[in-house]
C-alpha cells in the first residue's frame, strides 16, 4: 500500500509540474490541483497508513505501544484540502476573466505586463 | 510568561474587517472606519512592542494545550516587531486609500480584504507553529489575489495570473516541506522542532527538507532565480495596493527565511554557501534589472528584489553582527518600499503617467513636495546618515570578519547600482525639462481633488518619511532594538525555553 501510494504520489507531482509548463491557463490550472492534491497525500502517507489502530489509548496503560495512524496529519490534511478548494476555486474564476479580457488562452501573448506604460 | 493578549494585533484587524463589511455601500463609514482602527491597532502593537521588550518573550498556547500539542503564539523582540512595522505601514496605505482608492474598488471590498490581509500579516508574524504558519500563509495570498485583480483591467489580470500561480506553487513546495518535516520529527511546533530536527541522524534528508523550505519561502520572498513575477505584477494593481505589497508581503517571507533558518535548520556550509549565492545574485539581477526600467514602478519593483538580496546576504553570513544589520534593514525597507509606492502614486495622481520618459519638471512644478518624495528616495540609496546606510556598515564589517569577501563585494556593487538608478530617476522625473502631457480623461488629477483627498496623499509619505529619517538619524535606539533581536536570532534558546519551558541540560 506505501510503494503505491508513493508512485502515486511521485506521478501526481511529476504531472502537476508537466501540466504547469505548458501553454494553456486551462492546463496551468490542472498542474497546480495535481501538485495539491500530491502534497496532500503525502501528508496522509507520513501519517502512517495502518488498517483498525486507532489512536486511543486502553485503560490499562498511558502511552500508545503499537503503531497507531496519527491524527495530526488527517486534520492537517482537511485544512489544507478546504484552502485549496478555496484557492482553486478563485483561480478557476481567474482564468475565466482572464480568457475575456485578453482573449486568449496562451500564457506566451499574455505580455501586456512587459510593456512601457 | 503566558498571556493571551498578544494576539490582539490579529483579533483586531479581524474585527476591523467584519465591521467593515457591515458598512459594505458605505463608502465614507468605510474609511473612516479603516483609518481609526489602524491607528487603534498601532496602538496596540506599540504595547505589544514595549511590554516584549520590557518583560521578555510572551506565549499564549491556543486552548491551552501544553506545547508541543497545541497552537502556540509567541511575541518574541522579532515577531512584535514586524507586527509593529505591519501596523506602521497599514496606517500609512490605509490613509493614502482614502485619497487615491477609486470609489469603484471601494464599494466591491477594497477595505474589509486589506484589513483580512494586515490580519493574516499578523499571524504570520505571531505564530509559533508551522502549519499554522501555513495557514496565515494562505490568507495572506488569498486576500493579495483579490487585491491584485480588484479592477480587473487588463495589465491587471495579467499580472495576476503569474501572481497567483507562483504564489500557489510556493504554497505547494511549503506544504510538501511541511509533510516530509512531519514525517521526519513527528512535531510541527517551531521550538520543539528546534530541538528534534538538531538531534537527527539523517542530515541528507535534514538538508533537503531544508531546501524545499527555502524554495517556497524564496519564491515569495522573491529571491534569484525565482523572483520573475515580482516585476511582471507588482506595477499592476492601485498605487496603494503595490504600496502594501512592495512592504510587507515580500518581507513575510524574508520573516519566515530568518525564523525557520535560524531556529529549525541551523545552516551548516553547504546551506551557507547556497545562500550567500543566491543572495549574491538576488543584488545583482535586481539592482540591473532596474537600470534598464523605463516605467517607475518597475523601477522601484526591481529595487524590492536587489533589496531583498541584502537581507538574505545578512542571513547568508550568520554572524550576529550581520544579522542585526540584517534586521536593522528590514525595518528601513518595510517603511521606505511602502513609502516609495506611494511616491509612485503621487506622481502619477500629478502627472497621468508612470513612464520615466515622459515625465520630468515636477521639482519646477511643486518644489516642496520634490523635496519630500527626496527623503525615501535617498534613504533607499543609503546615503549617510539616512537609514539605508547603517545596515551595510553591519554586513560589511561581518562580512571582513568572515572573510566572506564574495558578499562583501556584491553589497557594495549593489548599493552603487542603487544610487545609479536612483539618481537617474531624479534626473528623470524631477530635473529634465517636463513636455506638456496630453490630459488623460479618465484619470482625476491632482490639482482637482478636494483638499481632503490631497492631504490623505500627501500626510502618509510625510508620515513614513519623518520615521525614516528617525531610523537614519536616530540610528542608535534602531541598533539597540536590533540588536536586541539579532542576539536572539544567534542564540535561540530564550524563544525555546519560553515555549517548552526550561530546558533540561541532561536530555539529548
Amino acid at each position: 500500500m506505501e510503494l503505491l501510494l508513493v508512485i502515486i504520489i511521485g506521478l501526481l507531482y511529476a504531472a502537476g509540474i508537466y501540466m504547469m509548463l505548458r501553454r494553456s491557463l486551462v492546463k496551468l490550472i490542472i498542474g497546480l490541483i495535481l501538485l495539491g492534491n500530491g502534497a496532500n497525500l503525502l501528508i496522509f502517507l507520513l501519517g502512517r497508513i495502518v488498517k483498525g489502530k486507532p489512536p486511543i489509548i486502553d485503560d490499562a496503560s498511558y502511552v500508545l505501544a503499537e503503531i497507531y495512524a496519527d491524527p495530526v496529519p488527517q486534520a492537517l490534511i482537511l485544512t489544507a484540502i478546504v484552502i485549496s478548494f478555496g484557492l482553486q476555486a478563485f483561480a478557476i474564476i481567474l482564468i475565466k476573466r482572464a480568457y475575456k479580457v485578453v482573449k486568449t488562452d496562451d500564457l506566451d501573448e499574455m505580455n501586456a505586463t512587459d510593456e512601457d506604460l | 510568561m503566558s498571556n493571551p493578549y498578544i494576539i490582539l494585533p490579529i483579533i483586531s484587524q479581524l474585527f476591523t474587517a467584519i465591521l467593515l463589511m457591515f458598512f459594505w455601500t458605505q463608502k465614507n463609514t468605510q474609511k473612516a472606519i479603516s483609518v481609526i482602527m489602524s491607528l487603534v491597532t498601532l496602538g496596540i502593537s506599540v504595547w505589544l512592542l514595549t511590554i516584549v521588550l520590557k518583560n521578555g518573550i510572551h506565549v499564549t498556547q491556543a486552548g491551552s494545550w501544553e506545547a508541543p500539542f497545541g497552537i502556540t503564539f509567541i511575541a518574541d523582540p522579532l515577531s512584535s516587531l514586524m507586527v509593529l512595522l505591519t501596523s506602521l505601514a497599514g496606517l500609512a496605505v490605509s490613509i493614502f486609500s482614502v485619497g487615491s482608492v477609486r470609489n469603484a474598488r471601494v464599494r466591491f471590498g477594497y477595505f474589509p480584504i486589506f484589513h483580512f490581509l494586515l490580519m493574516g500579516l499578523n499571524g504570520a508574524f505571531l505564530t509559533g507553529d508551522i502549519f499554522n504558519l501555513y495557514v496565515w500563509f494562505e490568507i495572506i495570498i488569498i486576500s493579495s489575489f483579490v487585491l491584485i485583480t480588484l479592477g480587473g483591467e487588463k495589465a491587471q489580470i495579467e499580472g495576476s495570473i503569474k501572481y497567483v500561480t507562483m504564489n500557489l506553487l510556493a504554497s505547494a513546495i511549503f506544504l510538501t516541506a511541511i509533510a516530509i518535516l512531519y514525517g521526519l520529527v513527528g512535531s510541527l511546533n517551531m521550538a520543539d522542532l528546534s530541538i528534534k530536527v538538531a538531534n537527527l541522524e539523517n542530515r541528507r534528508l535534514v538538508n533537503v527538507t531544508a531546501i524545499l523550505f527555502f524554495v517556497g519561502f524564496g519564491i515569495k520572498s522573491a529571491v534569484f532565480p525565482l523572483h520573475f513575477w515580482l516585476p511582471a505584477s507588482y506595477h499592476t494593481p492601485p498605487p496603494a495596493i503595490s504600496a502594501i505589497f512592495g512592504g510587507l508581503l515580500t518581507k513575510v517571507g524574508v520573516y519566515a527565511l530568518l525564523r525557520v533558518f535560524t531556529l529549525i535548520f541551523v545552516p551548516d556550509e553547504f546551506m551557507i554557501n547556497l545562500i550567500s549565492w543566491v543572495a549574491g545574485l538576488t543584488i545583482l539581477t535586481g539592482c540591473i534589472g532596474a537600470l534598464i526600467q523605463n516605467n517607475i514602478r518597475k523601477v522601484f519593483s526591481y529595487l524590492i528584489v536587489g533589496h531583498i538580496g541584502y537581507m538574505i546576504a545578512g542571513l547568508g553570513m550568520f554572524t550576529e553582527a550581520a544579522l542585526i544589520g540584517t534586521v536593522f534593514y528590514l525595518i528601513h525597507d518595510i517603511i521606505v518600499k511602502t513609502n516609495l509606492f506611494m511616491v509612485s502614486g503621487l506622481i502619477f495622481k500629478i502627472k497621468g503617467t508612470f513612464s520615466m520618459r515622459n515625465l520630468g519638471g515636477l521639482y519646477k512644478e511643486y518644489p516642496k513636495l520634490s523635496l519630500l518624495m527626496a527623503i525615501p528616495i535617498f534613504s533607499l540609496v543609503g546615503i549617510p546618515p539616512l537609514s539605508g546606510f547603517w545596515a551595510k556598515l553591519f554586513w560589511v564589517e561581518s562580512g571582513f570578519a568572515i572573510e566572506n569577501f564574495m558578499l562583501v563585494a556584491f553589497i557594495i556593487a549593489g548599493s552603487f547600482l542603487t544610487l545609479f538608478v536612483m539618481a537617474k530617476l531624479w534626473a528623470e522625473v524631477f530635473w529634465k525639462d517636463g513636455d506638456k502631457l496630453p490630459k488623460k480623461i479618465n484619470v482625476k488629477y491632482f490639482w482637482e481633488l478636494k483638499p481632503l483627498k490631497r492631504t490623505a496623499m500627501v500626510f502618509p509619505i510625510v508620515f513614513l518619511s519623518l520615521i525614516s529619517l528617525y531610523i537614519g538619524l536616530g540610528a542608535d535606539h534602531v541598533i539597540q532594538l536590533s540588536t536586541i533581536i539579532g542576539k536572539q536570532l544567534m542564540d535561540t534558546t530564550p524563544y525555546i525555553e519560553a515555549v517548552l519551558g526550561p530546558i533540561n541540560e541532561s536530555q539529548p
